[in-house]
């Protein structure tokens, strides 16, 4: 029963969070300057009247309020509303595109998983300061190079775009695991155990693992987050055609009905994957139990 | 502070300095075109080569670094500022207030700010002077960047107003105004810094991402975004290794922030 209630709880929380990101998009947006100058005010080729014309078909994008609140009531309905500059209906844009996007982001997550605990662990283990300190400097160095380049070096070398989001997630996994391995490992009762000859893969599964696992499925949710936001530069280097691509298509034709979607579909998988990472987490188990 | 440290923090300054005086130091201005030397291989005349309008690429990188490395720490510093006031204030307040910033700073988090960076860099008019592109990227920034500052500040204040000392403090009668003062603000002064330090390199590749995908700062002014964009010619990239310098001279300034920071030794 507690444990229906703390999803119950967590499921509201996603529903307000994604309402109020949603309205917090759309008044941004419409706060933004330049808001409301369109393409075809530069068209030399229309008419006064014409100009008029889509100004007035806009019109009902100028109070966010009112916008926010037709866009629910259609979104009820199951209507995401129809995107301009695409010329096509938002639930079949996310359709086609949202895909795409899955498996960039749960690549570059499984990646940088696999990369930066492949990297933690010996390092965490072993602690020999050439090793420790190389993999330090190989993460310091994917830190500082931002997204956009990466994914470039990748199309370059012929790899797919998506390899470089596991290359934007895995120094933040390998520094957050090494670290907390570090710290698990100079315990008292983790010394106690080496010092009785328990092998290594024992002390790991027994009494580093259940210490490190709250704290790892916190950052689990956290990296869902980032392979989300790196994917936006990622897919408009690479060409691919996923939500990243969509949202930076939507942002230069200052697209409202399809940022407020976006908006509100990013909020709802980040705000979705930390409450999923928080439930899955020790510590919210113990409370139930 | 390690030697590796005092080193690094010595080479940052140096590239301070250099990009401080590019007016001086560079051998032309950045706008200014070489028409009869485009696209000319690095040479005495043009230690990195021009580009393909004939701009000379060594002094567009030093003045393109001279914005990115003056305009990211005011943009910290309008981050920082904003952390300071929301989450700072909130926690300081405590009960309802603390409850309602909390809930508005994870709002913010809850959405990747390079996806509301774009959208309202993106919403800025066609025509956009550069001057004004520049104020405004960093501005958007430092506007928009202040959510997980916020947090980390809200969470030093909150165990400040909870600390015996405020409450003896504020048991012998002291004003909240001197309290805030004397008390509160000094304890998270070194929080602050540290947000802002944390937060100028990331500014940095931010403005790189959104240069490369065309939303930062506008020609003719070099940053180390736009300067980045001629890495996507990428078949000149094998017989034109020089291109590779900028995004050499922005790693080893983030490096440089990161080892400055004590982000790079191992724990």
């Amino acid at each position: 029963m507690r444990m229906v209630r703390i999803i119950g709880r967590h499921l509201l929380i996603i529903l307000i969070t994604a309402l109020v990101g949603g309205l917090l998009g759309a008044t941004l947006v419409r706060l933004a300057p330049g808001f409301g100058i369109q393409e075809s005010d530069l068209d030399a080729q229309l008419s006064a009247e014409t100009r008029e014309a889509l100004h007035k078909e806009d019109a009902g994008e100028r109070n966010v309020l009112s916008y926010y609140g037709n866009y629910l009531g259609n979104l009820i309905h199951g209507d995401l509303g129809y995107s301009r500059s695409m010329d096509r209906p938002v639930s079949e844009l996310f359709r086609d595109r949202f895909p795409e996007t899955a498996e960039s982001v749960v690549i570059g997550v499984a990646g940088g998983w696999l990369f930066g605990l492949a990297l933690a662990i010996p390092a965490s283990w072993k602690r020999a300061p050439i090793y420790s300190t190389s993999a330090t400097l190989v993460s310091g160095v994917f830190l500082c190079i931002p997204s956009a380049v990466l994914a470039l070096t990748f199309l370059v070398i012929g790899s797919p775009g998506k390899l470089a989001i596991a290359l934007v997630v895995f120094p933040k996994v390998f520094r957050f695991s090494r670290n907390l391995l570090v710290k698990t490992y100079t315990m008292p009762h983790v010394l106690t155990a080496r010092a009785r000859g328990l092998s290594s893969a024992r002390i790991f599964g027994w009494h580093i693992l259940p210490n490190i696992a709250a704290p790892m499925l916190a950052l689990a949710g956290v990296t869902v987050s980032i392979a989300f936001a790196a994917a936006i530069p990622v897919e408009v280097v690479c060409d691919s055609p996923g939500l990243g691509q969509l949202a930076w298509k939507a942002a230069l034709s200052r697209d409202l009905p399809l940022l407020v979607n976006l908006t509100l579909v990013i909020a709802i998988v980040t705000v979705a994957a930390n409450s999923f990472s928080e439930l899955l987490s020790p510590t919210a188990t113990r409370d139930v139990l | 502070m390690s030697r590796a440290r005092w080193i690094a923090t010595g080479v940052l300054i140096a590239v301070f300095v250099l990009a401080l005086f590019a007016s001086a130091l560079a051998p032309a201005s950045y706008a200014k075109q070489f028409r009869n030397d485009t696209d000319h291989p690095p040479s005495s005349q043009f230690p990195l080569g021009t580009d393909e309008l004939g701009r000379d690429r060594l002094s567009r990188l030093l003045y393109g670094m001279r914005i990115s490395l003056l305009l990211a720490p005011a943009a910290a510093l309008i981050s920082t500022a904003l952390a300071a006031l929301v989450g700072g204030a909130g926690a300081y307040m405590g009960g309802k207030w603390d409850r309602a910033t909390n809930v508005f700073i994870d709002l913010f988090l809850s959405l990747p700010w390079l996806f509301l960076l774009l959208t309202l860099r993106a919403l800025l008019p066609l025509d956009i002077p550069a001057v004004t592109s520049v104020v405004v990227t960093f501005a958007l920034l430092g506007i928009l960047g202040w959510a997980a500052s916020a947090r980390i500040v809200a969470a030093s204040v909150r165990s400040i107003r909870t600390s015996e000392f405020l409450l003896q403090a504020r048991a012998a009668g002291c004003k909240p105004s001197r309290l805030l003062l004397r008390h509160v603000l000094p304890n998270v002064k070194p929080i602050l810094l540290a947000q802002f330090w944390i937060s100028v390199p990331l500014f940095i590749l931010t403005e790189a991402n959104l240069g490369m995908l065309g939303l930062g700062v506008t020609e003719p002014l070099p940053s180390w975004g736009n300067l980045l964009r001629e890495l996507e010619n990428y078949t000149a990239l094998r017989h034109s290794p020089w291109l590779w310098v900028p995004l050499l001279s922005l790693v080893l300034v983030v490096s440089l922030f990161q080892f400055a920071l004590g982000a790079e030794e191992p724990a």
